[in-house]
């Protein structure tokens, strides 16, 4: 069994406006999102900016409340459940964010960040508290030393330390990463990834890493969703990414990123225009206004995700054709 | 200090920038000569806590027509190197050193007065910003902003400057131009706010445009939409550019020439391959080691190489050389003394007492760029 099923995910967001305050129309962030999250697998969730990744990650551990769908952990469905009954799911899944910077209260010390959700959750008494804190602060890369002091005192690099501290102190199940290495340096981004990958191992996880960097995403996550404006377009092994990725989008995103090789230059710009607003989408496949395969059916359709081939992956496209014979 | 008035007479194109224009960076053939010299660049902030240098005897030219990429972590000083450079850094708390000089056109920029200032900055020299959210004004049309640089800095007419603010805009790729000068920023989205950000500082022509992190805060697609723009731009217009970013694979796609700084200093120089494919500064050769690799990927717990400890505070920077406390080869000599940037008989200059990939860097040095 998953530990997290998610089956048909929506999140809109009303927009409200005019005379009376009535609402207008909506933001289709997340439209009908299914996937699920094995024991102790990291899934990567990829795409630009107003994909729907993020709020498709707080949605999951409802910090949104979902339009509609179902939301199962560990076979129990939390998608209605009260604040009340919610409590013992609170605990199991965690979020990082991803700045570092406003997510951590300037007014509480770091002893103060951690032994809050400890102590609220019930994780340790109260006479082991303390060893519980400095515990978690010498397993992230901190001294012990350090909970006295106040956010502000840290690096950027630190401080995402303190938030990755702080969602792991309670031992949660699930840990949904939204971007947590976006705002740090190259060479603290890797610090922060390998800390990641030990903790992962450390503590078990199963996580869900939100990211923009396909790189980064490749190089962490088990399997890969690529969402665009608000669908998942492919799902796919993070190892197929580079020769079976078969949507136009993912490929599109794989031919944007800049090589790291001055001898492989060649032309970036694989798409043209912008992402359409999630306020008006287009109708048929979302991707249909940049796509460089697009045809009439696909203004039409919203074409489903599903395998192209009998052991395929999904993919949501109506211009990818099944390989008719096996790739040589 | 010569503080020679800037007698030149304000055409659009006087005859000294012909040279370069047209024809890309050629490093070796017909050494193109430098439109910008940087020499000993001191700068220094006057906080409440003391004196910060937080760039640091930096020497470098800009050649006609190039790609100069700045690279380097937060903190290390490439955007107040640009905005020295500019002249935009507050000068009640900014100060230069003695000796530190930035030669534009047979004038120290860093000792120019404000009449001087305004002829070269957005004409000569002219800037992109990474915020295209904040840095156009959200009260004036794009029409307007892009008019401004025009009016005080040519003679031409109501009708030509119209004229010319869409040829911009359509060299820029920005679809129905003559609607889209009359739209406010709000109205374009972050791509199209950098394209008018790129129109703005092309539209006098500049000698050299300082990007800082022109894509940084764009997405990937837009991002590739973007470098290919100002690739192409630079081969039209023959403008030299100075690249300032933290993104390596951005460097590698569009860069001629690298400068790597660190904690203020430059600490290694060269072409990109040379950079790219023999570093000899422990850092750069770490930096490039600790992006994840495109399908390089090998295990579930592989792990990246990585650079310990984070970068000094330039209030505390470490005895000797400054990237000694993170250093894999730090010896004692470098804590005892700190390197000079010099060639010591190196193919080229690099800040550090024990250089990396020395046979392999007077190879690749040997063989020529391209």
């Amino acid at each position: 069994m998953a530990l997290l099923e998610v089956r048909n995910l929506v999140k809109h967001f009303p927009v409200r406006g005019g005379l009376l305050n009535r609402v207008q129309g909506s933001v289709h962030a997340v439209n009908g999102v299914s996937f699920d999250i094995k024991r102790g697998e990291t899934l990567g969730v990829v795409g630009e900016s107003g994909c729907g990744k993020s709020t498709l990650g707080k949605t999951v551990i409802r910090l949104h409340e979902p339009t509609s769908g179902s939301i199962r952990l560990e076979g129990q469905d939390i998608t209605s459940l009260g604040p009340r009954e919610m409590m013992p799911f609170r605990r199991k899944m965690q979020i990082i964010f991803q700045d570092p910077y406003s997510s951590l209260n300037p007014r509480l010390t770091i002893n103060g960040h951690i032994r809050e959700a400890v102590r609220f959750h019930g994780v340790a008494d109260a006479g082991s508290i303390d060893d519980c804190v400095d515990d978690i602060l010498l397993k992230v890369g901190l001294r012990p030393e350090a909970k006295h002091k106040y956010p502000h005192e840290f690096s950027g690099g630190q401080r995402q330390r303190i938030g990755i501290a702080r969602a792991l102190s309670v031992r949660p199940e699930l840990v949904v990463a939204d971007e947590p290495v976006s705002a740090l340096d190259v060479s603290i981004q890797a610090q922060v990834l390998n800390l990641l990958t030990d903790l992962k191992q450390e503590f078990g996880l199963t996580m869900m890493f939100i990211s923009h960097d396909l790189k980064v995403i490749e190089h962490f996550c088990d399997r890969i969703l690529v969402m665009y404006l608000g669908y998942v377009v492919e799902e796919l092994h993070a190892e197929d990414l580079d020769e079976q990725a078969r949507h136009p989008y993912t490929r599109a995103l794989l031919g944007a990123n800049p090589v790291d090789d001055p001898d492989e230059r060649r032309p970036l710009t694989v798409l043209q225009g912008d992402v359409p607003s999630p306020y008006e989408p287009p109708s048929g496949c979302p991707f249909v206004t940049r796509c460089p395969l697009a045809m009439v059916r696909c203004r039409q359709e919203m074409p489903p995700l599903e395998p192209k081939e009998p052991d395929g992956h999904p993919a949501a496209c109506w211009a990818v054709e099944p390989k008719s014979a096996p790739a040589d | 200090m010569t503080n020679r008035p800037d007698t030149r007479s304000r055409g659009l194109q006087p005859p000294e920038q012909e040279v370069g224009r047209g024809g890309g960076f050629q490093p070796r053939d017909g050494r193109p000569k430098a439109v910008l010299e940087v020499r000993r660049l001191t700068t220094r902030f006057r906080t409440d806590d003391g004196v910060v240098t937080a760039v640091d005897d930096v020497s470098f030219d800009v050649l006609a027509g190039e790609t100069l990429g700045i690279v380097g972590e937060s903190g290390c000083g490439k955007t107040v190197t640009s905005k020295s450079i500019m002249r935009l850094l507050p000068e009640h708390i900014a100060s230069y050193g003695e000796h530190s000089e930035v030669r534009f056109d047979g004038v120290n920029i860093l000792r120019a007065d404000s009449r001087q200032m305004r002829r070269i900055r957005g004409d000569k020299i002219a800037m992109i910003f990474q915020e295209p959210m904040t840095s156009l004004n959200p009260v004036f049309t794009v029409g307007w902003q892009i008019d401004e640089a025009l009016r005080y800095h040519t003679n031409l007419s109501r009708r030509e400057r119209r004229e010319r603010t869409i040829e911009m805009l359509r060299l820029v790729e920005i679809p129905n131009p003559e609607r889209r000068i009359g739209q406010y920023p709000h109205q374009l989205s972050g791509g199209m706010r950098q394209r008018v950000m790129i129109a703005m500082a092309l539209c006098c022509e500049p000698d050299v445009l300082i990007a800082d992190e022109p894509t940084t805060a764009l997405d990937v697609t837009i991002q590739a939409q973007i470098l290919d723009l100002m690739s192409s731009l630079k081969e039209k217009l023959g403008t030299a550019i100075m690249l300032i970013t933290h993104n390596l694979g951005v460097v590698a796609q569009v860069c001629d020439r690298v400068l790597v700084m660190y904690a203020g200093r430059v600490i290694e120089q060269g072409c990109v391959r040379e950079i790219f494919h023999a570093p000899q500064h422990p850092y750069t050769q770490a930096l490039l080691e600790s992006i994840p690799k495109h399908g390089a990927r090998r295990s579930r717990t592989h792990k990246l190489p990585t650079i310990r400890g984070i970068v000094p505070s330039l209030r505390h920077l470490p005895a000797g050389c400054r990237f000694n406390d993170r250093c894999t080869y730090c010896q004692q000599r470098c804590i005892d003394e700190e390197p000079e940037l010099i060639e010591r008989g190196l193919p080229r200059p690099v800040r550090c007492h024990f250089p990396l990939n020395q046979a392999l860097a007077s190879a690749d040095h040997a063989k020529g760029e391209r």
